[in-house]
């Protein structure tokens, strides 16, 4: 019998791999392996004997069962191991079944400016590009003579008697917001205006803007500098600082130009100017047939073009209107 | 407008040693905004030199130069750069004779340019320095010859420091003046804004000369037959004439650093005063000759057709509302904009009349626009200039003659002074307070309406307050309150975030626009934004409804006359940019835009003649005719692919663009959108015949077709330099974002196994597969569970002309396990609609 043990223990050993162990398993712990064919014998062992020689048997096929699982294990593992080994490819040339592709950062910076203002309570206004003249000026308190009317480059729309122009600003919006929906109102509008500037490295004749507009009683320009501050510090950080200077524009009396400063941008800490806001023209409300005497408001608008410069160091207007791939390849989803 | 700063400070202090950096600041915190700084950009040792002797010398080249000798310093000094007094430079001009006074540049000195002065050899001698002409020294573009200082009316020492004599050593800052502040289009205004900014003692130079009466009256008739909006063109015409000019006196030096330091010309004597007098008090002032003149002026609207010849020599047919100069012989001056050549100032003109008038805005806006005039002072007339000034810089001109040009002022002139009488606004108590959001005290606003100018009256309630002549802007409350705002000082306004009622969010459609931007970026698409301008032949091609002529618009100043109209189809934009990228060695792309594009419908006409008033809400029915005189901008997004979309790399065969790749793009914007398109065998004019798909939505009244995907005609691609397969989509947004955001009634998840079978129909060729579907599911019953093409067949074993569709179905029931006989009936009873519908048999 531990003749039997030792041949079987050495077989196992001696196995490299599952078939090997395949065979040893037939021989040594198969049917008519010689451990078997003992334990066929232990009919013929005397009563007195049988529990003794049970129990060495049953040792010593305990043992063999024990080595066998040992090494199959073993060899179970190494197996898969090296079959992973085997399966290894170089990951940096792997091939890619997909492209990536991308947002403009245009979009997404307008996309963000609109969700701090939603995060305040604040909803998104929406106009056509292509406006009656009416909303895109007499109502915005630009008289048809006035020198701010010529002031803005217009593209009109042929004929020129049917008053129809390419929108030169975000703020008809203003105007729909006020005639569509009931006060208070506190709109933000995005989106695409026109003027006939060639296009350099600093103007293009197509861009973009962000306009906001409250309308509420006892709206104050405090509440306007007070928005324009939450407004920078959630789009660029908690340095982010505004100043208003006194300036024109029909569409606000009183008015301001926005400067915006920030320790980060490019060139350093600066003051930059980034667009106008004030009090809504009493003209405007009017327009809107809201009672300036009851109500005020206040109005921003800034350019997306300009943040994106002066935020993001792009240099050339080109890069943004050229319409290069590897130029919002750069922002991917996010900006 | 240009500021000398030795001008500004005639009329209000300036801090010692203060830089134009300091004055613009202070200029920018009232809201004037800075632009540039302009300087002579010179330095020295630039001095008065005197030529002692010279000596012609001819040239191989044909020229005469001369040799001269130069004394720069008094005898026995040295002179400016260290070198000996007298200065030997040679001179190629022959403008002037011994013992004359010139400006030597020395060596060391550097002129604008910058062009440094060192000795330097040339035609055989040293030249010490340079004799400096009006035009080196920056002073104008006189190059006639040397500056003699003679011609100028100075006789300084030698040696003396030619700069500041000239005036060569000022400096001016430019502001930008927006179009409510005319009165800061002069040296008294932007003094005052000055004065308002720093506290600094301001001068008022409207104060400082007397406007004295005539005593021999000049005929004048203020004749408007056609006031433009109620107001008549001329509200003040002030003359005033002075006899015996002498034509040849110059105009001193420091009036022309000045005017030049402004960005205006030396012209004469006679015209740098009226210029002169212009900056300083913001009056445009017209000088005629007075000899020329031929009886007394009218000032009256051009009759239709007429003509004048204006100064700069142009023949210009005048519109009926066009206020004129006139005088007995017609015409001589367009009002406020240009004067006539038949009165111009002349080389031999001594006696002068002297025109300030105040003309209405509006008129001479639209004069100068109409006639591409504008000028100094249609500028100013369109921003309003102080009608109180205009008698006060008749008389600044005469005095400013009379003491330059020897002439003197005759007692002829005249007065026509309709200006009206400024009404008072009514200020109420705590206004500015409540619109500004800080506690002005009473004293803040009355110091800072004083300072302005304004007249104020108290009373219970409020104030009375009457705008100074200089500020026709100041005409409500409002305007008032800006005053007091920004002279107390902007940055004094305290920052307070309001709160905004509870908001809704973004609408569904901006989220799934968003949405559906994130979608085509995500998979593998880069958005672009392409200008709307197109060729009539591109929205003919790609626009919607299809045709041969796409109603469009165009624009009617384009800046690019190959493409004035709006597109109606984003795609054209986008084959541009391909283009440009393929141009650049970017050629596997993918670009998708989202926007408005421009689709007016043929047989309307847009917009209207007739624009509405400002400042009162239109009435419904206006503002629905407002709205629908736009023409419909619905919103697009296209997709073009051309290249590779996998390109080829170890392992993987490169995946080539095609009409797959559109029509994928079509479904995960459906998909983004939440709203299914289907898609239908189609015919699009600008596209592959073959390889084409309608894309439809379902709409309560049925279908609607929302765009097209597939690829373009490859001669398209071809015209368009692009590769002969530009896979393409389109789809109005607007149309598949009506259908969205039904709320949707959920299926409950059969658990129940399913039954899969495979149907293989045989019908003809051309049949679509997409019909031979949807009609298995109909055909097949509420136990078809799901159902997809899985293979294609033709060759052996199909009849010639017909092809084999293999669906893969799958069949299950709700609440029971389905056998196979209820799944074959089920499959049978489709099979029996698609033969009848198809002529579709079973493949054996």
């Amino acid at each position: 019998m531990s003749a039997a043990v030792d041949a079987a223990l050495a077989a196992i050993d001696a196995a490299n791999d599952s078939a090997a162990l395949k065979t040893v398993r037939t021989e040594h712990t198969g049917e008519a392996s010689p451990l078997a064919r003992l334990n066929a014998l232990m009919r013929s062992v005397p009563g007195n004997q049988k529990a003794a020689a049970g129990k060495l048997l049953g040792q010593a096929r305990g043992a063999v069962a024990q080595a066998f699982a040992a090494r199959e294990a073993a060899i179970t593992e190494a197996e898969a191991t090296a079959q992973l080994a085997a399966e290894t490819i170089d990951v940096t040339a792997a091939a890619s079944t997909w492209k990536p592709g991308a947002r403009h950062p245009l979009t997404l910076l307008q996309e963000r400016v609109a969700d701090v203002f939603v995060g305040m309570g604040w909803e998104v206004a929406e106009g056509p590009e292509l406006e009656s003249e009416w909303f895109n000026f007499d109502a915005l308190n630009f008289d048809e003579d006035h020198p701010a009317r010529a002031m803005q480059d217009t593209f009109f729309i042929d004929p020129p008697e049917a008053h129809l122009v390419l929108r030169t600003h975000t703020s008809p919006v203003q105007l729909r917001a006020l005639l569509s929906r009931e006060l208070p109102v506190y709109v933000v509008a995005p989106g695409r205006v026109f003027r006939t500037d060639e296009l350099d490295a600093t103007h293009t004749p197509v861009f973009h803007q962000i306009e906001g507009i409250a309308v509420d009683k006892g709206l104050t320009m405090a509440h306007l500098r007070g928005t324009l501050d939450h407004f920078v510090q959630a789009m660029f950080g908690p340095e982010a600082k505004v100043r208003l200077r006194p300036n024109y524009f029909p569409f606000t009396e009183p008015s301001a130009e926005l400067d915006l400063w920030h320790p980060t941008f490019k060139d350093g800490a600066r003051w930059i100017e980034w667009g106008g806001c004030g009090m809504v023209n009493a003209n405007v409300l009017r327009s809107a047939g809201i009672d300036p005497e009851v109500y005020s408001g206040f109005a921003f608008g800034v350019g997306v073009e300009r943040a994106l410069m002066f935020r993001n160091d792009v240099k050339d207007m080109h890069d943004m209107v050229e319409g290069d791939v590897r130029f919002s390849q750069q922002y991917g989803m996010t900006v | 407008m240009r500021v000398p700063l030795s001008w500004l400070a005639e009329f209000v202090d300036l801090a010692p040693g203060i830089t134009p950096e300091d004055v613009h600041a202070a200029l920018v915190s009232v809201g004037l905004e800075e632009e540039e700084i302009h300087r002579f950009e010179l330095t020295g040792p630039i001095v008065v030199g005197q030529v002692l002797e010279f000596v012609g010398e001819e040239q191989t080249n044909g020229k005469t130069i001369n040799w001269c000798q130069v004394r720069v310093a008094a005898d026995g000094e040295l002179a400016a750069d260290g070198g000996p007094a007298v200065h030997g430079i040679v001179c190629g001009a022959h403008n002037f004779v011994v013992g004359d006074k010139v400006v030597v540049t020395l060596p060391g000195a550097v002129l604008p340019g910058p062009f440094p002065i060192a000795p330097r050899k040339t035609y055989g001698h040293v030249s010490d320095g340079m004799i400096a002409s009006a035009r080196e020294l920056g002073l104008g573009d006189e190059h006639d010859g040397i500056l003699v200082l003679g011609s100028l009316g100075l006789d300084p020492e030698i040696g003396t420091d030619a700069i500041s004599l000239l005036g060569l050593d000022d400096t001016a800052v430019e502001i930008n003046v927006t179009p409510d502040r005319g009165y800061a289009f002069s040296i008294r205004g932007v003094a005052r804004e000055y004065a308002h900014a720093t506290g600094a003692a301001f001068r008022d130079p409207a104060l400082s000369v007397t406007a004295d009466a005539s005593t021999v009256a000049f005929p004048v008739t203020i004749a408007d037959q056609a006031p433009i909006r109620g107001r008549v063109g001329a509200s003040v015409f002030v003359t005033r004439a002075v006899r015996g000019v002498d034509p040849t006196r110059p105009s001193p030096a420091w009036l022309i650093a000045r005017l030049k330091l402004a960005g205006i010309r030396s012209i004469s004597l006679i015209v740098d005063v009226t210029n002169y007098v212009m900056i300083e008090l913001g009056q445009p002032i017209h000088g005629y000759d007075l000899d020329k003149l031929a009886g007394g002026i009218t000032v009256r609207r051009a009759e239709p057709g007429e003509k004048l010849v204006t100064l700069d020599d142009v023949t210009r047919i005048l519109n009926a509302e066009d206020l004129l100069i006139t005088d007995e012989s017609g015409p001589i001056g367009l009002a406020g904009v240009m004067g006539g050549q038949s009165t111009e100032i002349g080389s031999a003109t001594t006696n002068v009349l002297i025109e300030a008038a105040n003309f209405d805005p509006v008129s001479i806006a639209r004069t100068a626009r109409r006639h591409k005039l504008p000028s100094e002072a249609s500028r100013r007339f369109e921003r309003g200039v102080d009608p109180a000034v205009a008698a006060v810089a008749a008389a600044r001109v005469v005095q400013l003659l009379v003491e330059l040009s020897g002439g003197e002022a005759d007692g002829l002139g005249s007065l026509h002074d309709a200006t009206p009488d400024a009404e008072p606004i009514f200020l109420p108590t705590g206004f500015i307070s409540g619109l500004i959001g800080l506690d002005y005290t009473r004293e803040e606003v009355r110091t800072s309406l004083a300072e302005i100018g304004a007249s104020i009256e108290e009373t219970e309630i409020g104030l009375n307050v009457t705008a100074p002549s200089w500020r026709p802007d100041l005409t409500d409350k409002w305007t008032l309150a800006e005053e007091v705002a920004r002279i107390v000082g902007y940055d004094r306004i305290p920052s307070v975030l309001p709160v905004a009622p509870p908001g809704r969010s973004l609408t569904h459609a901006q989220t799934l626009r968003r949405q559906v931007a994130q979608t085509l970026a995500a998979t593998g698409h880069t958005e672009v934004l392409a200008y709307p301008f197109v060729a009539e032949k591109s929205n003919n091609l790609f626009g919607l409804p299809i045709g041969p002529a796409v109603p469009q618009i165009r624009v009617a100043n384009p800046l690019d006359g190959e493409a004035p109209f709006l597109r109606t189809s984003i795609l054209p934009g986008l084959l541009q940019i391909a283009h440009r990228n393929r141009s650049r060695g970017l050629t596997d792309l993918a670009v998708f835009e989202l926007g408005l594009v421009f689709r007016p419908v043929a047989g309307i006409r847009y917009g209207g003649s007739v624009v509405p008033p400002g400042a009162v809400r239109p009435s419904a029915q206006l503002e629905a005719e407002l709205n629908a005189g736009i023409p419909p901008q619905p919103l697009s997004v296209a997709v073009v692919l051309t290249g590779s979309v996998v390109r080829h790399q170890p392992g993987q065969p490169a995946v080539a663009a095609s009409w797959q790749h559109a029509l994928a793009a079509v479904q995960q914007v459906a998909l983004a959108a939440g709203v299914p398109i289907t898609v239908r065998q189609g015919s699009h004019q600008a596209m592959h015949p073959g390889r084409t798909a309608e894309l439809f939505v379902t709409t309560d009244a049925g279908t609607t077709s929302v765009g097209y995907a597939g690829e373009l005609l490859p001669s398209i691609a071809r015209d368009a330099d692009l590769p002969a397969v530009v896979a393409v989509a389109e789809i109005d947004l607007t149309a598949v974002f009506a259908e969205a955001g039904a709320e949707l009634r959920a299926t409950p998840i059969a658990t129940m196994p399913a039954a899969t079978q495979d149907l293989s129909l045989v019908v003809d060729a051309g049949v679509p597969a997409g019909d031979v579907l949807r009609t298995l599911l109909e055909g097949c019953g509420p136990l078809l569970d799901h159902a997809e093409l899985v293979d294609d067949y033709r060759g052996t074993g199909v009849p010639s002309g017909r092809k084999s569709l293999t669906f893969a179905l799958r069949f299950r029931a709700p609440e029971r396990t389905l056998t196979a006989a209820e799944a074959s009936d089920a499959k049978l009873a489709g099979v029996a609609v698609a033969a009848a519908r198809f002529g579709a048999t079973l493949r054996e």
